[in-house]
């Protein structure tokens, strides 16, 4: 993993005076598997449209290899995509649909034909040349989809929600067959998702998006374990985030209560956004935590219950594997290294981690 | 009991096709094997082979596949331009494009009839502006142009339906995969709009084939069709036999065109297709 592949360089994007993306800038390296996370509107799925050639941006530039390929048609770019909803030829067997680019591309007979059994094989579906796009099962079209992409020997593959209109246990599959097709093939992935468990188990890097800004880029640990801000920590799982005020370093109050935390470097008596994961709230005795409150609902989820805990004001999400009924009275305790605290959004920019449901 | 509700409820209908298609179809087929004094024949039919039948039929056969072609070579490309228009445009244009065939069709070649006639509108206009006449009327183009007028909505509506139905993913994987526009026509619109070709050539066709009152109105009687021999037997010479007989040729034609089109209609998509 090491050099500069692509530069989406400064990249504007408005559709109908909407504007999609603002002045994004993204590298992204060689061999990297790097996902663009972020909820429906947030611009992913337009910047990948911009890498592949489907979009324009109307500013900035878009770097392959270090040329500009900006204003390049899709049919001339060294990529191939992979789409939502499949896109395969209807009108074409499945050894047609593989060997369309090949054709186009003017490859041999001989060529071709290793090439689709090269392709199936490595998407587990052998023996399937002659068969129609109708009878096969969406798992198996989107591997097909995947397999008409990589004959071409992409340096760059870029997948489009590919696992998004299939069920659970088969998306699960999907995403372990494309980390190893990616082992494989050594080539760079750009993935588009809106599902983060999706993003934290495939990807290298996460670029987590909002409202056509970049929130924060990181592996899936820096995302998951240090969100930026409120924004990243909601959207990476599930998250108390609680308005608080620094009273001093390692010292912030919430909801009327003063409680020990590890950052330091605020003003003084900074608003800033608390946010505590719910696997690191701590049920306790009512005297033994920092502030008492009631159960108000439990839910068994497999391997935890979900509870929710009503304390001064606030409805508090807690992740436990011991039952507590509703009604009891608990107190909440949170170690001081399991505290986040996060900046207030203030600049433009920022604007857009405002939570939107 | 609930099985002998249902099949009572198609009752009306099966009434309907005995009495509006079995039975005169069945009568054209009486009429057309027998002569005037009920015996059997088959001179009714091979009289198709008469020179004066035969030059309208293949007339017929001729202007049947021009209009066709023509109205084809329109519709295509204006198919395509209505596809790739804004959504909130498009279905508008579409009713656009249909309104005319609200309208008496009759009605509709009555007015070209007027506005083309050797006294009328165009001809006027032309002649305050000092520009040589235009005789079209009466000639074989003024009815290839009437049937283009009156079929075109015909065939944009199968093509439209069908390239509406290719989603822009497909378009956008074929220019991923390294096709130019043009390879994208060849290799991925055109196959997939073959079925709506085909629902448009019969439907334009088969009319085209069959009709008289567009050459009556704007051949004036110089522009022979089988069609207009057909009616000339029944209405002028009272021939039902003759009439029939030519019907039953004339028929075959059709169904044969038909049962060829549906032969390469791949995808099984009927010819109403809205």
């Amino acid at each position: 993993m090491g050099k500069e592949f692509i530069h989406l360089s400064h990249i504007s994007k408005s559709f109908d005076n909407d504007l999609i993306l603002d002045d994004l800038d993204l590298v992204i390296k060689e061999n990297e598997f790097m996902t663009l996370l972020g909820p429906s509107g947030c611009g992913k799925t337009t910047t990948l449209r911009i890498l592949g050639g489907f979009e324009t941006p109307d500013k900035g530039q878009v770097f392959f290899d270090g040329a500009d390929i900006t204003m390049l048609p899709p049919n001339e770019r060294k990529l191939n995509t992979v789409f939502q909803k499949y896109a395969l030829f209807t009108h074409m067997t499945i050894a047609e649909n593989i060997a369309f680019g090949l054709k186009i591309s003017k490859k041999s007979k001989a060529y071709i034909d290793d090439k689709i059994k090269y392709a199936l094989k490595l998407v587990n579906l052998d023996g399937f040349e002659n068969r129609t796009v109708d009878s096969l099962s969406g798992g198996q079209q989107q591997r097909i989809a995947i397999a008409r992409a990589i004959v071409n020997e992409p340096k760059l593959l870029l997948l489009d929600e590919p696992l998004g209109a299939l069920d659970l246990k088969l998306r699960q599959d999907m995403q372990y067959e494309l980390i190893r097709l990616k082992e494989e093939l050594g080539i760079t992935f750009v993935y588009v998702t809106h599902d983060q468990e999706e993003a934290l188990t495939m990807s290298d890097k996460i670029v987590v998006m909002n409202q056509g800004y970049i929130q924060q880029i990181g592996s899936p640990e820096d995302i998951y374990n240090e969100p930026i801000n409120a924004f990243v920590a909601d959207f990476i799982g599930e998250s108390n985030i609680i308005d608080g005020i620094m009273i001093k370093d390692e010292l912030v109050e919430i909801l009327g209560v003063k409680i020990p935390c590890v950052d330091t470097g605020f003003h003084l008596n900074q608003p800033v956004d608390v946010v505590i994961r719910p696997e690191d709230v701590e049920l306790v005795d009512p005297s033994a935590g920092f502030m008492e409150g009631d159960v108000v609902s439990i839910i068994f989820k497999g391997v935890h219950y979900e509870i929710e805990v009503h304390a001064n004001g606030y409805d508090w999400l807690v992740h436990t594997t011991k039952m507590f009924p509703v009604g009891t009275h608990v107190g909440i305790h949170v170690i001081p290294f399991n505290i986040q605290i996060m900046n207030k959004p203030e600049s433009n920019d920022e604007k857009a981690v405002e939570i939107n449901e | 009991m609930n099985r002998f509700k249902r099949e009572f409820l198609t009752g009306p209908y099966i009434v309907w096709i005995i009495g509006f298609i079995v039975l005169p179809i069945l009568m054209i087929v009486y009429y057309g094997v027998t002569d005037s004094s009920n015996s059997f024949t088959l001179a009714n039919i091979i009289a198709i082979a008469e020179p004066i039948h035969m030059k309208a039929l293949l007339l017929s056969l001729k202007l049947a596949l021009v209009c066709t072609v023509i109205c084809l070579l329109l519709s295509y490309p204006l198919a395509m331009i209505l596809n790739s228009m804004k959504f909130k445009h498009q279905n508008f244009i579409v009713f656009i494009f249909v309104l005319p065939m609200w309208m008496n069709f009759m009605l509709r070649i009555l007015a070209w009839q007027l506005l083309l006639s050797n006294n009328g509108i165009l001809n006027t206009v032309l002649e305050t502006l000092h520009l040589p006449q235009f005789q079209f009327l009466n000639t074989p183009s003024a009815v290839v142009f009437g049937m283009v007028y009156d079929f075109l909505p015909f065939m944009i509506l199968p093509l439209y339906n069908s390239m509406s139905k290719i989603s822009a993913d497909v378009i956008d994987a074929a220019r991923d995969l390294g096709a130019n526009q043009l390879q994208v026509f060849i290799k991925i619109i055109m196959p997939l709009t073959i079925s709506g070709v085909l629902s448009g050539i019969i439907m334009v066709f088969v009319p085209a084939l069959t009709s008289f009152v567009i050459s009556n109105l704007l051949g004036g009687g110089k522009v022979l069709l089988i069609g207009n021999v057909i009616e000339q037997e029944f209405m002028q010479n009272m021939d039902w036999h003759m009439g029939s007989g030519l019907s039953i040729v004339l028929m075959i034609f059709v169904i044969a065109s038909m049962a060829f089109m549906n032969s390469h209609n791949k995808d099984g998509e009927g010819t109403a297709v809205w």
